[in-house]
């Protein structure tokens, strides 16, 4: 039968066609590994890459200094705060190009300018009223097409009949530009304004607020909600049908897709209660139905993890059930706890499709004051942004995206931290 | 208002928590022995009085809106005569509007009167809220107050109450559940009243954007579900496509090939691209992947959608493979360490062991994710929101724009939402067959799962 | 004093299958072998004994290279299998496993036929030219292990299925097939009942006909019964080697004295 001859021996074994080809084998299993692993890494290189690349332009804006003489004619005291602010801006962007007239030339140097520039003027003299009459030096953001040309997002080789901005427009930019008074300061509208239908001046801060609030009210309601039902199903529930089903529910909840929970969110939340639609108290109320799951499941875990040895010592001196769990086992179990509440949130602010469903997606131009105004979330408003055709908006929701990301990263590190800082092996 | 009625719940049941324990310390010093730590006779005054006042609370105002809705509507009837529901809605919310300062243009008179009785309805609401929080409290706390003795076993009362509160905690769960199915139910056989049952199940053309009037309902049998449910399982396919051979073969790679250096490395990237919110890879897709694809089959010469389910489906796939490779990961660990020193101890070779051994010994564990990710790409939505089309088709073709379930649920309910229009009720229906269909597979795969761990613990 | 053995106590062969020469394992920065010298012979049951934590099983492992397969381990120091070195870097250790064969502790048998697990082995090897020589292969190493008249009527079901001294004897079987030289055994016996145990014990006396086998164990009974010489380590040193009655009826080394008397261990 074997023909123990032709066996491979110690070390001719290596040179032999079988071991050969049984060595290929791994070399090629090792090969595909790492291959996949290569690809899901470029996956996320090309990901991140292309995010940095197209979202750093947003974090800086063109803004434009211009001497601004306000003239009490056309901004007269009495009538504040209406007024023709904007025909005071043109008026100081025409000393600069006297050669411009006619209506339609005058419109196109006055589009420059961004829609903002006049409200900047208004509520600085709304605040000073004695600037009235005076010269003032504004520093005011550019329109999205310049703003574009400025980065070089507008090439300037293409023909001039499939650009934004013609030649003429780019002359006078360039005009600007040399007599220095051109900048490109750090976009802090991006944080301190709310979205705006003018990529220069569209901000995050509404989508931070409220995605702030929603969270807020998933947190107040999910962490008590989860940590009571983990806490009852580990520690105390005896082990009969209801338990069973109510175990196999939340392994069920946890996967059922996002949007149901929006569907039942409409339904439930604003079709039967009649709660405000877009409120972040809605999105907040649903989003914590979405995490209520995560934290049951890691807070049984940590339950689990305690050793049994300290309740059974806390028992053995005559404390009663609820005062192990509560004086010794909940006390012990929190740095793991807290891990999957932070992991769960972090799933929560990147939720977009409920909260799409509840009417979080409206264009809201001012930050929400309570969890019960209309507004916008962060995932929401990337949505928002990648949807709007502005180009403008391309680098804006990259840039939204990385500040999303921000946050999503740093509370994954502090959950991280907290497991490596607190975790105990038993 | 409200806040002012949580401050006073707060204070009263912090008082009612104070008064036992002074009354027990008091009974204490006067010599007799306690049942119970002074302690815990303050908590159940503290717990008697705060949850059911809560409760209380909480009904009151999830009733109130609809309370005042309801009397400000009786009190404009007449205004309100004939008008359509969704026209009543505007006017209402108009009302509110002005109610809270913000008026545009000029209402009519009787709008403005009504935002008066609207605010004043709010007010006497709040009010008698305020007057029922504070009066309710007091018997509480008095009652509570009553009950301290020396003999009163308030540890077990307090016990009792934190059972019961983790008990109602446990069953949220489930009221969720019962909750998604009821809503889901509710319109949908509000749905069916308007659309039979066969024409959505069994038809073939999905156009629901037909039906704006009420006469017009699906009378053509616009409301086929089956070519969006077909193409949901084409960016289902696409991306399994894409996840399951990278995500398991990463699984195999870093389970059993990889140096441990590098394994401590690419776990933690596995979970960044776990982490990623889908609204952030339908951007990839939208940015990226899509015009890549179509500047691709561009140079080919072959024209393609510009909704490429292609795209969608690999961005898709991308998304998965993290969540199939932890799964197949964590199967492939365990196999127990002895079937592995067993296949070595033959003179396997390590991709002998892992491919003839290892791995059919964790096909159950592994089957059970990857069904999980067959049940998440179903429900998956933002990505193919942004990056899949809008129109149905019968196609099987993934260069072409297909649409899902999850699109069309979303794109039905984005913008207005009167619940008394098919086109909404649509998306219910289109919900309920996610949820049963999701829900099946789930409940399947952690069967399988669970059935797996138990055979190697 | 012991039970009777069942076994003459006579090594007829003296050829050394194993030469190892100042054997040092760490497992990180722990040293678990401390220089361990001993020849082990062809067609011979050697036996190593010692409390537990002693290096037994490590050193058992080293003789395979399954060691290799724990990251921080590290072996220095020569072992040679019949003259060639089998630390070399040239030497595949899938190639030595194949010659050494490995029994475990607990059964492991693969989640596969009882057909397959025995096929197994010389599948990868490629022992058999065709189905008929696979079947005969499967037989005779069933045969081998006294497994085949339970198991010759349920080849294809699972092996998982089998009673623990069933299992045992299966993944005997499959070490068997594989036609190794050398037979190491870690513990074979540790998860059987007294019964499996013996059938296992008069197993490995058959095999000692064709095979070097060597063989971890913690009852000193066993080791006198099987064994023809014996190994005694304690605290990852080799404290005495030599000829197994005159291990357990005189042994130089006072640990060793102690430990089968039972004082340490």
């Amino acid at each position: 039968m074997t023909d123990l001859t032709a066996r491979d021996t110690l070390f001719s074994g290596a040179g032999s066609s079988r071991a050969k080809r049984r060595n290929r084998k791994q070399v090629i299993l090792q090969g595909l590994g790492l291959a996949a692993i290569s690809f899901a890494a470029l996956m996320l290189f090309i990901l991140i890459a292309s995010l940095i690349v197209t979202g750093h332009k947003a974090f800086v804006q063109t803004h434009v200094t211009i001497e601004v003489h306000v003239d009490p004619e056309a901004i007269p005291v009495e009538g504040l705060p209406r007024g023709g602010f904007r025909d005071v801006l043109l008026a100081s962007l025409q000393k600069q190009f006297p050669e411009v007239s006619g209506r339609s030339e005058l419109r196109s140097l006055q589009n420059i300018l961004s829609n903002g520039a006049q409200f900047q003027l208004r509520d600085m003299i709304e605040a000073n009223p004695a600037l009235i009459g005076r010269t003032v030096t504004l520093k005011v953001p550019v329109s999205d097409p310049f703003d574009q040309l400025a980065k070089g997002l507008v090439k300037r080789e293409t023909p001039e009949a499939q650009r934004r901005v013609n030649d003429r427009e780019i002359a006078w930019f360039d005009a600007l530009d040399a007599a220095g008074m051109i900048s490109k300061p750090i976009n802090w509208g991006l944080i301190t304004n709310a979205d705006s239908r003018f990529p220069e001046l569209a901000g995050l801060k509404g989508a931070l607020v409220g995605s702030f609030w929603a969270l807020l009210v998933c947190f107040l309601i999910s962490f008590p909600l989860g940590i009571g039902a983990a806490i009852y199903l580990e520690e105390f529930a005896p082990k009969n049908r209801l338990s069973d089903l109510i175990e196999v529910n939340i392994n069920n909840l946890a996967a059922v897709p996002s949007v149901v929970f929006g569907l039942l969110a409409l339904a439930v939340f604003i079709g039967w209660f009649g709660m405000p639609r877009s409120a972040p108290i809605v999105g907040g109320m649903t989003l914590a139905l979405m995490t209520m799951p995560t934290i049951i499941i890691a807070t049984r875990a940590a339950l689990k993890a305690v050793p049994p040895s300290i309740r059974e010592a806390a028992l053995g001196v005559g404390a009663s059930r609820h005062q192990v769990v509560f004086g010794h086992v909940l006390p012990l179990a929190m740095p793991g706890i807290l891990t999957g509440t932070i992991i769960g949130l972090a799933q929560a602010l990147g939720e977009t499709a409920p909260l799409l469903l509840i009417g979080m997606n409206a264009f809201i131009t001012s930050a929400p004051s309570s969890p019960f105004d209309s507004a916008t979330a962060l995932p929401t408003q990337i949505f928002i942004w990648a949807d709007s055709p502005e180009r403008g908006f391309v680098s804006r929701t990259s840039a939204a995206i990385l500040v999303l990301l921000t946050f999503l990263v740093t509370m994954n590190a502090i959950a991280i931290y907290l497991r490596s800082r607190f975790e105990r092996k038993w | 208002m409200t806040s002012a009625a949580f401050l006073c719940l707060f204070a009263l049941a912090i008082l009612g928590y104070v008064w036992n324990r002074q009354a027990a310390t008091a009974i204490r010093a006067g010599g007799a022995r306690l049942h119970s730590l002074e302690g815990f006779h303050g908590f159940y005054a503290l717990l008697t009085v705060l949850v059911p006042v809560l409760l209380v609370m909480l009904l009151w105002l999830v009733l109130q809106g609809q309370v005042v809705d309801s009397l400000l509507r009786s009190g404009i009837a007449g205004h309100l005569e004939g008008r359509s529901a969704g026209e009543v809605q505007l006017i209402l919310a108009e009302i509110k509007s002005i109610s809270r300062g913000m008026v545009f243009g000029t209402p009519e008179p009787w709008k403005i009167d009504a935002a008066e009785r609207y605010l004043a309805l709010t007010a006497r609401a709040q009010t008698l809220l305020l007057v029922v929080v504070v009066v309710l409290s007091l018997v509480l706390v008095v009652l509570g107050r009553s009950k301290v003795s020396a003999e009163f076993r308030a540890r077990h009362g307090v016990e009792r109450i934190v059972s019961g509160l983790m008990i109602a905690c446990s069953v949220v769960a489930i009221v969720v559940t019962l909750g998604i199915v009821a809503s889901l139910l509710f319109e949908t056989l509000r749905f069916f009243e308007r659309v039979p049952v066969t024409e959505f199940l069994f038809g073939t053309n999905w156009e629901p954007q037909i039906p704006l009037r009420e006469d017009q309902v699906a009378a053509e049998g616009a409301f086929g579900w089956i070519p969006v449910m077909l193409g949901t399982l084409v960016i289902t396919v696409i991306a399994l496509v894409v996840a399951v051979p990278v995500g398991l073969m990463t699984a195999i790679y870093l389970n059993e090939f990889a140096p441990r250096k590098f394994r401590a490395v690419a776990k933690p990237f596995l979970e960044i691209l776990a982490g990623v919110p889908t609204v952030v890879y339908g951007f990839f897709a939208i940015l990226v992947v899509a015009p890549a694809m179509r500047a691709f089959a561009a140079s080919l010469g072959v024209d393609v959608s510009p909704n490429i389910a292609l795209a969608a489906g690999s961005v898709m796939g991308i998304m998965l493979i993290p969540f199939i490779s932890s799964f197949a990961d964590d199967a492939l660990s365990a196999v127990p360490q002895s079937l592995r020193d067993g296949a070595l101890g033959l003179g396997a070779t390590r991709a002998e062991m892992m491919l003839d051994v290892l791995f059919p010994a964790a096909i159950p564990g592994i089957v059970g994710g990857v069904l999980l990710a067959v049940s998440r790409a179903i429900g998956e939505t933002m990505i193919v929101v942004m990056a899949a089309g809008l129109i149905a088709k019968m196609t099987i073709n993934p260069l072409d724009s297909v649409t899902t379930v999850t699109v069309q649920i979303v794109t039905l309910l984005i913008g207005d939402t009167s619940f008394d229009n098919p086109k909404t009720l649509a998306a219910f229906a289109l919900g309920m067959m996610l949820f049963v269909l999701t829900l099946m597979i789930n409940v399947l795969a952690l069967r399988i799962v669970r059935k797996y761990r138990e055979a190697y613990d | 004093m012991y039970d009777t053995p069942t076994v003459e106590r006579t090594v007829e062969n003296n050829t050394v299958k194993f030469a190892a020469r100042d054997v040092h394992v760490f497992y990180g920065e722990t040293e678990a072998i401390k220089g361990v010298d001993v020849d082990i012979l062809d067609k011979t049951v050697t036996a190593f004994i010692g409390p537990s934590g002693c290096g037994k099983s490590t050193f058992l492992r080293c003789l395979n290279r399954m060691n290799d397969t724990i990251d921080i381990c590290r072996v220095t120091g020569t072992i040679t299998l019949e003259g060639a070195d089998i630390y070399d870097k040239r030497i595949d250790p899938v190639q030595l496993r194949a010659r050494v064969g490995m029994v475990f502790q607990k059964p492991n048998p693969f989640p596969k036929s009882i057909y397959d697990n025995v096929a197994y082995g010389p599948r990868i090897h490629g022992l058999a030219r065709n189905k008929a020589e696979l079947d005969e292969i499967v037989e005779k190493s069933l045969r081998r292990a006294a497994l085949w008249q339970e198991a010759k009527d349920r080849l294809h079901e699972p092996g998982t299925g089998l009673s623990g001294g069933q299992q045992q004897r299966l993944c005997i079987a499959r070490a068997v097939a594989t036609a190794p030289e050398v037979l190491l055994m870690d513990e074979p016996c540790s998860a059987l009942d007294p019964i499996a145990t013996a059938q296992v014990e008069e197993l490995i006396d058959e095999l000692r006909q064709d095979y070097s086998v060597v063989i971890v164990t913690h009852s000193m009974q066993q080791a006198a019964r099987v064994s023809q010489k014996t190994a005694f380590f304690h605290l990852g040193d080799l404290v005495e080697f030599g000829e197994t009655s005159q291990i357990f009826t005189n042994p130089r080394d006072p640990r060793t004295e102690s430990y089968i008397t039972g004082r340490i261990g």
